[in-house]
């Protein structure tokens, strides 16, 4: 995989502030809203073109709402999503539809993300009917040429899902992302149902993607050891907010937050040796429920470092070091 | 001492489509107080064949086509597939502890969580309400549940995914067995959870003496917690080895796959990931060959006529493999 690309080019990808909240109601014929699951909530970043960014966190955190918000499956809250220079939560209608083949999709559950009533010719030409300006001949030759990408054998373009692997499925739904010829997509868990054996694979054909097609990904994953592996830089989300986002090999190596620091101590290690040497990190209790995020850092109450201040006040994410960024009181 | 031994188990189910041979001769031993781990895709028969050991597979569709699996039980060594259901069940409830991937689906939602732990232990050890109740709080406090007093009439929905599992593990332990077979009990948590169950699961292990058998797909998880190791594939067992040599002179060419296809937390990224290529069998049919020869890079002529049987290489250490990887060549009988 190629090098992470200069920061100093304009990002195809700017988040500011995102929050995207979701109602909570009582009530069926004078339904109103009592609260809000605060999904994400204020989370900033930005994305090099060609880079790979990883997203990572426990369920509940945010991270696959903070990637469908930014495709604008959900209408954000507040906040900002600029895609090479144009503002994403303004756009309505023929504006967003000129721009959405140019960012796509790879979803975790191939089997309810692929129609099981369609062939993969069918599935995989969808996004050129949908958008339109494609002869019958070009989808045909276009699916052709997709499947072939991917590693699936263009002759199986009239089988249905069912008659392909995990695996193989998980490629028909690449090739359905790339079918318009995006420049970035949202990878979002797209190994974390396959096996072993198989993850690599389609790892592997993701990168080689990317390097062949120019790609920028966001993936999302919860799976650590995968995400150092492909990522240019991480991205770590608790409840709803950014904890830290770094280059690679310095949020692995050197992580500044305490949730960062326990989140990769708790990853068990292929290795019975340095098994036996791992002291992980142990959380006090669980997650917070999002519809009610403790006050102050929302991580607070599972922190092992936490002080008074920490239930006060909210720390703000800032840049600690070079392109190193945390929100944690302490961390310097 | 052995506490189980497990022979020539196999196991096929009945499907629309045929009979999958979802188990095919498997055989294993566990000493008492080992930690055994059982790793393995889906589809590989890991927990089919430990499922099976209690006939906890539906039968139909499941066959038990063969197999023997002694157990020592407090009354005595038996033959678990063997056992009249009544005999099961005893055994079942009191000597073994089982945990599952999902306890939603284990737990019953209409009944608290303390009086589940304790029906259990009324059953089984014959305490009354109150000996039961008093014990089942000792018990939810020792698994970590804050609180446990007043958890005890709270029902499962009211506990969060890793509570459930310590709920489970109560469940497992309340009558003191003394094997404990756990069935991806961490992979529905995420990783800071499993991280505690992990160390509570440790603890427990070693306060309560038991004998562990636990299956699963992360080999991570396995290498921090057995004393010994089994590769499943295809319905059998491709290697077995003590822990330490499996991970670090794996002899059989699917575990050398899967280690080397694993990325890692501790180390920097690598420019490309050694994939497996190709899929796992259907098992559709009875094992005639090696089944992992359509997948394998060493595979030659013979791993494709021939099962394998299980070369014995190394201090406990086995692989069902024709090729030898030390020598890089056909093994010569």
């Amino acid at each position: 995989m190629s090098e992470a690309p200069q920061a100093n080019a304009r990002p195809l990808l700017k988040v500011e502030g995102l929050k995207q909240h979701f109602p909570i109601t009582r009530g069926v014929i004078l339904s109103r809203t009592v609260g809000a699951v605060k999904a994400v909530d204020g989370v900033s970043f930005e994305i090099a073109r060609g880079e790979t960014l990883g997203l990572v966190g426990e369920s509940g955190c945010g991270k696959s709402t903070t990637g469908r918000a930014i495709l604008q499956l959900y209408r954000p809250t507040a906040g900002s999503v600029q895609f090479d220079g144009s503002e994403l939560t303004e756009l309505k209608g023929e504006e967003l539809a000129a721009v959405r083949p140019r960012i796509q999709m790879v979803f975790q559950d191939s089997y309810s993300s692929l129609n099981p009533r369609h062939s993969v010719a069918k599935i995989v030409a969808e996004p050129m009917v949908i958008n339109g300006g494609y002869s019958r001949p070009e989808m045909s030759a276009r699916v052709s040429e997709l499947l072939e990408l991917v590693g699936l054998n263009p002759h199986h373009r009239s089988r249905y899902p069912h008659e392909f692997s995990g695996g193989q499925r998980q490629r028909i739904g690449i090739a359905r992302a790339l079918a318009l010829s995006p420049e970035f997509v949202v990878c979002d868990e797209p190994i974390s149902a396959l096996d072993v054996s198989i993850q690599a694979q389609v790892v592997n054909l993701l990168q080689r993607l990317q390097n062949e097609l120019g790609l920028t990904y966001l993936f999302i994953a919860h799976d650590l050891s995968m995400v150092r592996h492909i990522s240019n830089r991480v991205a770590v989300m608790y409840l709803g907010k950014m904890m830290e986002l770094a280059d690679n090999a310095d949020l692995f190596n050197e992580p500044l937050h305490p949730y960062t620091q326990s989140l990769i101590s708790a990853v068990p290690l292929p290795d019975p040796k340095a098994e036996r040497e791992r002291k992980p990190i142990l959380l006090k209790g669980d997650l917070p429920s999002p519809s009610n995020p403790p006050v102050g850092c929302v991580f607070h109450t599972r922190c092992p470092m936490a002080q008074a201040l920490c239930a006060e006040k909210v720390p703000e994410y800032r840049e600690v070091r070079p392109r190193h960024w945390a929100a944690c009181h302490f961390v310097e | 001492m052995s506490i189980l031994e497990v022979k020539d188990l196999a196991v096929e189910f009945n499907t629309i489509e045929g009979v999958v041979h979802a188990v095919n001769g498997v055989s294993f031993s566990l000493e008492s107080r080992e930690t055994l781990g059982i790793v393995g895709e889906s589809g590989s028969g890991k927990s089919v064949s430990m499922m099976s050991l209690l006939r906890l597979i539906p039968e139909p569709p499941g066959r038990l086509r063969s197999g023997t699996a002694w157990f020592e039980s407090a009354t005595g060594r038996v033959d678990l597939l063997a056992l009249s259901r009544a005999k099961r069940s005893a055994v079942r409830g009191r000597d073994i502890g089982f945990v599952f991937q999902d306890p939603m689906s284990s737990l019953n939602p209409l009944m608290t969580v303390g009086d589940q732990i304790a029906e259990s232990m009324r059953v089984h050890l014959k305490l009354d309400d109150k000996a039961a109740r008093k014990r089942t709080v000792e018990l939810l406090d020792r698994v970590g549940i804050p609180a446990a007093d007043e958890r005890y009439g709270n029902y499962p929905h009211q506990f969060s995914g890793g509570m459930r599992q310590r709920v489970m593990i109560a469940i497992a332990i309340a009558c003191g067995p003394k094997l404990l077979i756990a069935d991806e009990p961490t992979t529905a948590l995420d990783v800071t959870v499993q991280a505690q169950i992990l160390d509570l699961v440790k603890s427990l292990r070693d306060e309560l003496g038991l004998a562990v058998i636990w299956i699963s797909h992360d080999l991570g998880v396995v290498a921090g917690l057995a004393d010994r190791v089994i590769v499943m594939y295809g319905g059998m067992v491709a290697e077995s080895a003590p822990v330490d040599a499996l991970y670090e002179t794996p002899r059989h060419p699917y575990t050398e796959g899967l280690l080397q296809a694993l990325p890692r937390v501790d180390q920097d990224r690598g420019e490309e990931l050694r994939s497996i290529e190709g899929t796992p069998p259907d098992l559709y049919a009875a094992p005639a060959a090696c089944p992992f020869a359509p997948r394998c890079s060493y595979a030659f002529d013979r791993c494709r006529r021939e099962v394998p049987p299980r070369f014995t290489i190394g201090d406990g250490h086995e692989s069902a493999c024709f090729f030898d990887l030390e020598q890089r060549r056909p093994r010569s009988e």
